[in-house]
């Protein structure tokens, strides 16, 4: 038997992959700065020994719900959850901006936990130190506590960013032109279906490879490089 | 047009949990198997062995499962093989599932101190025996909370054999609410009941982890 393969046909339809790699990029840089932010804040509310002494109690219960429902389902049910079940509810949305808050709800839930371990390491001295600079509340915590846990844990959020951008993968079953769609759209149109994905696979990998170290790189240089 | 009451969605979507933890079984065991025999190809210090693991772990986390259950699927009906969907995924799945317990594992056994290789070879044991008898011992017990906690991805990871076909807790949702026309109340129902798989495993591995940093 013999098996032909055939890369020409899928790398002539560079277009639709390089929409592809754009989206998901484009999804996954957003989905990354809303979803942080989301998690400091909610990381914030759960940390020991520095945010949920502060925090009201229905509050913490709260977001604990959402980490570990988030964390206790798989992404495409949160997706289809938000494309499919919200619309019935009222709120209807485009696959794109479901897309973006499935992914931003799904990294919040997993960078809380990430963050939290970073602040629940301040060393009980730098709070008190803080304070005895007369720092309100939110001084201490953007100014002391944060930049430090951030720099502790950068590596696992990265990974976790990683994680989320592959993930995005899942967005193009419901429509959105991310670069698994573009396989799909690919191999509907000359049957190729094995190469399309080898191809859009290796592009993930390589894209896994430049995004972690883009951001490791970014990290050491910008964020928390100069001392 | 048949019409479903919530019993029906819940009873339909409780007989579909079946096929979710039948594969996450496969996956999981199978995972495993494939998983040790690389951790054991990783120690065995053979020349381009650590490096051929190395790039399978890299592989298989840097594409996204997605991918890669497509082209076990597409790939092996290629080959000739008739693929049914059980065949693909559970091999897809097998295969993600190998790559992250290997890597896990792999530091697990690199966790144990330098000094208990070196004093279970001054006592002359051999390679198999140092394994078997100093290290694999103190590695399992440092790695049984992290491969509970693996075995949620692994469950959540099956959702996705939906997409090439296979009728899972997430494909008989999707399809139901196709025929209810109520996907709010049906996701839900599916949600819930992933959840009910997940957290009493999450629980479990919490609870061993906290125990394992007791008796330090």
């Amino acid at each position: 038997m013999r098996i032909e393969l055939d890369f020409w046909a899928v790398l002539s339809e560079w277009p639709l992959l390089l929409t592809g790699v754009g989206w998901t990029l484009a999804l996954t840089a957003a989905a990354v700065v809303v979803g942080t932010a989301l998690g400091i804040g909610c990381a914030w509310v759960r940390a020991r020994g520095f945010g949920a002494e502060h925090a009201p109690r229905w509050l913490q219960n709260l977001v604990g719900g959402y980490v570990e429902l988030i964390r206790n389902t798989p992404f495409i049910i949160q997706l289809f959850f938000i494309f499919f079940g919200l619309p019935a509810a009222g709120f209807k949305l485009s696959a794109e901006t479901a897309s973006f808050i499935a992914m931003v709800i799904n990294l919040g839930a997993y960078a809380t936990e990430i963050i939290r371990a970073g602040l629940e390491t301040t060393p009980k001295g730098q709070i008190e130190a803080a304070v005895s600079l007369a720092l309100n509340r939110l001084q201490t915590f953007t100014h002391v506590v944060l930049p430090p846990a951030l720099k502790k844990i950068w590596p696992s959020l990265v990974s976790q960013v990683v994680i989320v951008m592959l993930g995005s993968s899942v967005c193009g079953q419901i429509s959105t032109q991310e670069l698994s769609y573009a396989a799909d759209l690919i191999q509907s149109n000359n049957f190729r279906s094995f190469e399309a994905f080898m191809v859009v696979g290796a592009l993930y990998l390589l894209l896994s490879f430049a995004v972690r170290h883009l951001l490791n790189w970014a990290g050491a240089t910008f964020l928390f490089g100069r001392r | 047009m048949v019409d479903f009451s919530l019993w029906d969605i819940i009873r339909n979507l409780l007989l579909a949990m079946r096929w979710t933890v039948g594969l996450s079984l496969i996956a999981f065991i199978g995972g495993g198997l494939v998983g040790l025999l690389l951790l054991m190809l990783r120690l065995s210090k053979l020349k381009g062995a650590s490096v051929f693991v190395s790039c399978y772990v890299q592989l298989f986390q840097g594409v996204p499962l997605l991918v890669q259950l497509f082209l076990a699927y597409y790939g092996m009906g290629l080959f000739g093989i008739n693929t049914s969907p059980w065949v693909a995924a559970g091999m897809g799945l097998t295969l993600y599932a190998s790559a992250f317990l290997t890597e896990i594992w792999r530091g697990c056994v690199e966790s144990i101190p330098r000094g208990q290789w070196e004093a279970s070879q001054s006592l002359a044991l051999n390679f198999a025996e140092q394994l078997r008898y100093i290290i694999l011992p103190q590695a399992f017990k440092i790695s049984v909370a992290p491969t509970v906690g693996f075995l949620v991805q692994v469950i959540k990871g099956t959702a996705l054999a939906s997409v090439i076909g296979f009728m899972e807790l997430t494909k008989v949702g999707k399809t139901i609410a196709n025929a209810t026309f109520s996907p709010f109340l049906v996701f839900s129902c599916v949600a819930l009941m992933y959840f009910l798989l997940c957290y009493p495993v999450s629980l479990y591995a919490k609870s061993l982890e906290r125990k394992l940093h007791a008796n330090r």
